[in-house]
């Protein structure tokens, strides 16, 4: 029999407000096994825990009830209480009796008697609980960084400065990512290649740091401090080791209307083609595509040419598989497609670009070399519109748009109006805004400059539609604080479309077992206490896989990912959960359920031999749970037909014990 | 856009105020006592007159409902002074050619066939107007 001590909380006139924490302290004193009750303002403050400690030396307590907060909030702070008194930290049970109670209710009675139930469940509960001790694993000190953009170069460089090996897979042939394709930042206007390209060449010459390009994962195993990732190197049809990155081929291959992705196709590459001078690594790429000796075996110019002797026709993807410690997602983000956007004639005129296109065209590597020139036939434009929130704020059921604010759109429509002015004086530029939000530091004065210092015209109202007319467009849209329709001849319209999650991002949180929004984006353990981890041990968030962010946001997250990374990989041993999955030998009919349903690949079988009557053996084949893998979800105690898997600290008879608490 | 750039230009010049500074909040509009009495109100004229839509704002009877009591001016967050552009705009309107300009002889008719013109309007239009 337990001796139980119950310790409602009054958290203030949080559950004191709704509960009468002394009606529930005096009814829970006469459940089975409880020896003591009491009630205080903050459980949780020192008083508080040093009254449980007291209790629980005092009447010798087996196990204690906290009638408080969630489990989440403060289940590890009394576990920690009841160590330091001398008690096994997994007979502490938590009644939640504010967020599901006190917080939910308004009528004080009603919310006593809910206290009273819950408390009872964690009472019957508790007197069922045994001591766990949890097991211990090693920590392989090497971190996985998924995505070589700013966020993952930031974190990676963050990691390898404390000591620790790092590898960055990239699935493009160069790290640098969507900052490696802007030309001025905001609000500073730095030039991004300037700030970005030095931190490129580190990863590159940092000792601690390996890059994969052109590389992507294909398999992620194990758990927190012991993971292990087979990565694909894909076939470049280049030695990486051999290649000087002169660039001779890209010069001499003869296939040169291949879309250049990196200008967002408004040029053409050669079918070798190294994607921007100051790539990292520096090694040309066959896209296999277009290259004519790839696909009829007639050419091999680049071969000829290549004085490296570097190009190799034969080569194979490649796969590696190596342990990590912990793993950073950082796999950034895309503007979403405009394609259906019809309204804005994106389809029909290709003066109608994306803002990321009219970077590319501002960008003195660009398509343009610099020259504000519009695609369709290069002449200089005078009157440009923009339009801002194209598909960022839509209702949940718009199937082009996305709900949430794309939250970089209103700053760099204001660099382009500003820059384009600043640049080109002689036009007029226009920018249709819904609101501009810019919190940020200096991100305010930015805006107000390029309104009073370069005259851009800010338009309240959103352009409704864009019609080619000659080689103008038609602007329509309202002027909301002029209370008219406005028709615009423009000669450039650039949208401001949405940002969406990599499409890589969903099947790596497949992979990783970490959880997703709706949107795609990775779930972080807590929005604003744990913002830079995933709910996965192990797993951590850099960048806008974690949800839109501006480039001063990435490089700070980027190193806090960094130092949670630092903080785990810095450890020798990890102290594991306890509450995991246990096989009953005796009960188990080796039917392999629980082994297919188990997430993290936890369960294996074995032929075990067991003493049968009149000293007789008999082999069967019966699960075997390796504790360090299992993350205690509970899938195969549901899963097994005969009952023999159970779940240490939430055994079935526990649950069931609870439910019955709450039903009498 | 239609635009009268030499007025626009003449406004900005004679009033002292930048309309560019302006962030569209709206707070002058709603601080102003003459609201109701105006066709077009004191955010609309420094937009307007951003614009250079400036011919419908001297053609409004709003230039002189406007009090002048410069609640706009000393509650607006970005110091960009609507009043001063509502005077001129006034001011644009005596300066027309040719135009007959209010006298005080005039004013008693004007109260007599306006009764909604609020008072001090008329005093702050008279003080203007009689020199």
């Amino acid at each position: 029999m337990q001796r139980i001590g119950v310790f409602v909380c009054w958290c203030g006139s949080n559950i004191a407000g709704t509960v009468d924490v002394h009606a529930v302290a005096d009814a829970l004193k006469n459940e089975p096994g409880v020896v003591f009750s009491t009630q205080y303002q903050y459980m949780c403050s020192q008083a508080g825990q040093d009254m449980i400690k007291e209790a629980i030396k005092e009447h010798r307590l087996s196990g204690i009830v906290i009638c408080s907060c969630s489990p989440r909030m403060h289940e590890a702070t009394f576990r920690k209480t009841a160590q330091a008194a001398g008690l096994n930290p997994y007979m502490v049970e938590i009644a939640n009796i504010r967020e599901q109670c006190s917080w939910i209710h308004k009528d004080m009675a009603e919310g006593t008697e809910k206290a009273i139930i819950l408390g009872k469940a964690a009472i019957a509960k508790v007197n069922l609980n045994a001591p766990l001790t949890p097991g211990e694993s090693p920590v392989t000190k090497r971190a996985l960084v998924i995505g070589g953009g700013i966020a993952g170069i930031q974190t990676a460089l963050d990691i390898a400065d404390a000591g620790f090996e790092v590898d960055i897979v990239e699935k493009n042939p160069t790290i640098g990512g969507k900052m490696a394709q802007l030309d001025k930042t905001f609000p500073t206007l730095d030039c991004a290649a300037c700030i970005l390209t030095p931190k490129m060449v580190d990863v590159a010459q940092h000792e601690k740091i390996r890059i994969f390009s052109f590389s992507e994962v294909t398999e992620v195993k194990g758990f927190v401090g012991n993971f292990t990732a087979r990565i694909m190197k894909k076939a470049r049809y280049v030695r990486e080791d051999i290649c000087t990155g002169c660039g001779l081929c890209t010069e001499k291959c003869p296939q040169k209307k291949v879309p250049n992705e990196f200008n967002l196709g408004m040029d053409n590459r050669r079918a070798v083609y190294i994607p921007f001078a100051q790539a990292v690594p520096k090694v040309a790429t066959i896209d296999p595509n277009y290259c004519t000796m790839l696909k009829s075996g007639k050419c091999g110019l680049c071969a000829k040419v290549c004085t490296a002797g570097a190009i190799d026709y034969k080569q194979k993807d490649e796969f590696i598989e190596e342990k990590y410690g912990a793993i950073v997602v950082a796999t950034g983000f895309n503007p979403i497609s405009m394609e259906k956007y019809d309204e804005f004639a994106y389809n029909q005129s290709k003066d109608v670009v994306t803002s990321l296109e009219y970077e590319r065209i501002m960008n003195a590597a660009g398509p343009t070399a610099g020259k504000l020139l519009r695609p369709s036939d290069g002449k200089h434009p005078h009157t440009i519109v923009f339009v801002q929130c194209v598909g960022s704020r839509c209702a949940a059921c718009d199937e082009r748009g996305k709900e949430y604010c794309s939250k970089i759109c209103c700053m760099y429509t204001a660099k382009h109006a500003m820059l384009t002015r600043d640049k080109y004086p002689d036009t007029d530029v226009y920018v249709f805004y819904i609101d501009v939000r810019t919190p940020g530091k200096n991100f305010d004065e930015f805006y107000r400059r390029a309104v009073e210092d370069y005259g851009v015209h800010y338009i309240k109202g959103m352009v409704g539609k864009v019609t080619p007319d000659g080689d103008k467009l038609i602007v329509r849209g309202s002027d909301l604080i002029g209370n008219k329709q406005l028709n615009i001849e423009a000669d450039m319209v650039v949208l401001a479309a949405a940002i969406e999650p990599d499409k890589s991002a969903r099947p790596l949180a497949t992979m990783l077992t970490a959880s997703m929004d709706t949107n795609d984006f990775f779930t972080e353990a807590h929005p604003k206490l744990r913002p830079v981890e995933s709910p996965t041990a192990g797993v951590f968030l850099s960048g806008a896989c974690q949800g839109p962010k501006d480039i001063p946001d990435t490089v700070a997250q980027a190193g806090a990912a960094a130092s949670k990374v630092i903080g785990l990989l810095a450890k020798n041993k990890l102290t594991g959960n306890p509450c995991v999955a246990k096989s009953d030998e005796l009960m188990c009919n080796g039917c392999s359920s629980c082994e297919r349903v188990c997430p993290y690949g936890a369960i294996t079988y074995v032929d075990k031999e067991f003493r049968m009557p009149n000293r007789t053996t008999l082999v069967r084949r019966v699960a075997s749970v390796n504790e360090a893998v299992c993350q205690g979800c509970g899938a195969c105690t549901v899963a097994c037909p005969s009952g023999a898997m159970d779940l240490k600290g939430f055994a079935n008879k526990q649950i069931m014990a609870e439910v019955d608490a709450i039903c009498k | 856009m239609e635009t009268n750039k030499y007025l626009r230009k003449e406004i900005i010049r004679s009033s002292g105020v930048n309309p560019l500074k302006c962030m569209k909040c709206g707070k002058c509009s709603g601080t102003c006592p003459a609201y109701d009495e105006m066709e077009y109100h004191p955010h609309q004229f420094v937009y307007m007159v951003e614009t250079g839509d400036i011919e419908p704002l001297m053609n409004s009877k709003s230039i002189y409902k406007c009090l002048s009591c410069f609640a706009c001016v000393d509650r607006c967050p970005r110091g960009v002074e609507p009043a001063k552009v509502v005077e001129a705009v006034r001011l644009a309107v005596i300066r027309q050619q040719d135009k007959n300009h209010l006298k005080a002889d005039d004013i008693p008719a004007i109260i007599d066939a306006d009764a909604d013109m609020p008072q001090q309007a008329i005093v702050s239009a008279f003080r203007k107007y009689a020199k």
